[in-house]
């Protein structure tokens, strides 16, 4: 199957890709799709004590085709490489993926002698935005990295950082 | 010199206040439905994309309009561009048509109810098309189940419709809200002296209106937890954003259109002050119970669906039907 690539444009305006940078940062559809355990802290972080739908990052779109930003929950077993490449594939352009716990983000507590069958780490397979550690993390650190995701995107970020006590 | 007709001028106020109605709908009823299912699910909605979250159709339609517009391989490349607009294109046609009060139509016919019903029908084929030639499986199986629905819920919704054209013996839509106009008691929902069925009929036209916008609880057009993402499972970018608005669009005119011929369009309920915001006062609260009934109620199951419609919608409407007949026929 041919990749279609996304070019960059010839002509670019800055005013105008920062309108899109940010009118983007603020509708991350995140794809419906779960590996692990941390996909359980995932649905928290819909539901209604956390509200993802704050953001507007609520719409977890059952196609690939429609969602922006992957989020991999859990550990990519090799088995499971090929189907999360593929979904990967088929997200268009401009697309973003959130490495969420440990084993997605190196393997967690898989990574030992003779392992045989996980994948160490989603980076192995194409390019992680954001890491969250955790094991898994809590929904708070998921909101926490996507809100980190859109401080890439923009370049500023929404809130005023919390410093810890 | 131009000689510009002053027709012409009416009839191109209407066009584009038509369109910009429709796209302001479909774009603002996605907030509405967003925010009232955080209400409904003790959530907030969206609140931080500009205030309470009003901004979030923009960013939204700016970002689909940007994304890379993939066309799958093996696609039908017509179909599958063609398909979105066959969704919304209708939806905003049967417009023409829609009295929205009693001097703001864009085209009074008089088989206007025929021609919403017409236009509405296509909406079906669009879907079929899109899923046909995006050449996936799923979609295929969710267009067959569509079409079967559609199907099975024209049949109620129209025996229901041939009672109302029997009590008002009119197919013209203005004639039809100016029949009903003075007070909630001569509205079409309450017309007892018709037939004692008629608050039956108006909840039997509400569900056809439901299923036939595929809307939960029977929206088997996208029933993730089996057909990934049904019809729309390949389009990416604006083309799913597109049949996302035609959706909406199409709530808009079955709504409308149940205001208009149940509801008494833009008659106000105690005789005062009629006018178009009694006509959108009652659009909204019928749109806001069609986002209630889908926040509230889990998806049926197809057979349910089917169920529904053949064993209790048909014989019921075609009871009314009798029974309409035969009170017209001695009172």
């Amino acid at each position: 199957m041919e990749t279609q690539e996304l070019q960059p444009p010839i002509v670019q305006f800055s005013q105008l890709s920062k309108l899109l940078d940010l009118c983007r940062a603020n509708s991350l559809w995140p794809m419906t799709f779960g590996l692990a355990c941390c996909a359980i802290e995932m649905m928290a972080t819909g539901a209604s004590r956390f509200d993802l739908a704050r953001f507007g990052a609520e719409v977890f779109r059952p196609s690939p085709r429609q969602s922006d930003v992957m989020i991999v929950t859990g550990t990519i077993n090799k088995k499971m490489a090929p189907a999360v490449q593929t979904l990967y594939d088929q997200m268009p352009d401009p697309k973003w993926v959130i490495a969420m716990g440990n084993c997605a983000i190196s393997g967690g507590p898989f990574v030992f002698e003779g392992q045989y069958n996980v994948v160490e780490g989603a980076s192995k397979l194409f390019h992680v935005d954001v890491v969250i550690p955790g094991c898994p993390p809590r929904p708070e650190a998921l909101i926490e990295g996507i809100l980190k995701l859109e401080e890439k995107l923009t370049g500023t970020r929404r809130w005023p950082r919390v410093e810890a006590v | 010199m131009f000689f510009i007709d002053a027709e012409l001028i009416r009839l191109l106020a209407f066009v584009l206040g038509v369109i910009g109605f429709v796209a302001l709908n479909a774009a603002y009823l996605v907030w509405l439905e967003r925010k009232e299912a955080g209400h409904i699910q003790r959530r907030i909605g969206p609140k931080e994309v500009g205030p309470f979250g009003l901004l979030q159709p923009l960013a939204d339609a700016l970002k689909l309009m940007t994304k890379n517009l993939i066309t799958p391989d093996g696609v039908d490349p017509i179909l599958f561009k063609i398909a979105p607009i066959l969704v919304m294109v209708p939806a905003i046609m049967s417009f023409v048509t829609l009295p929205f009060s009693d001097t703001l139509v864009a085209r009074n016919l008089d088989v206007g109810l025929l021609a919403v019903f017409a236009f509405a029908s296509i909406n079906v084929l669009g879907l079929l098309l899109g899923a046909w030639g995006s050449r996936n499986k799923y979609a295929v199986i969710s267009a067959a189940r569509v079409v079967s629905q559609n199907v099975a819920y024209e049949i109620p919704m129209l025996v229901i419709i041939v009672t109302l054209v029997m009590i008002t013996g009119t197919l013209n839509l203005h004639e039809i809200v100016t029949l009903q106009t003075g007070g909630f008691w001569h509205w079409n929902v309450l017309k007892f002296s018709a037939s004692p069925l008629m608050p039956v009929a108006f909840i039997i036209f509400f569900i056809c209106m439901l299923a036939e916008t595929n809307r939960a609880p029977f929206d088997m057009a996208e029933a993730e937890s089996e057909l990934v993402a049904g019809a729309f499972t390949e389009y990416p970018g604006m083309g799913f954003g597109v049949f996302f608005m035609g959706e909406y669009a199409n709530i808009v005119v079955g709504t409308s259109l149940a205001t208009i011929l149940f509801l008494g369009g833009w008659d106000c309920p105690l005789g005062l002050f009629p006018g178009v915001h009694w006509f959108l006062i009652k659009m909204y609260a019928l749109i806001f119970v069609v986002i209630w009934i889908r926040w509230t109620y889990p998806r049926t199951t197809f057979y349910g669906l089917l169920n529904l419609s053949w064993k209790i919608l048909i014989p019921v409407a075609f009871f009314n039907l009798i029974l309409t007949s035969a009170m017209l026929k001695v009172f």
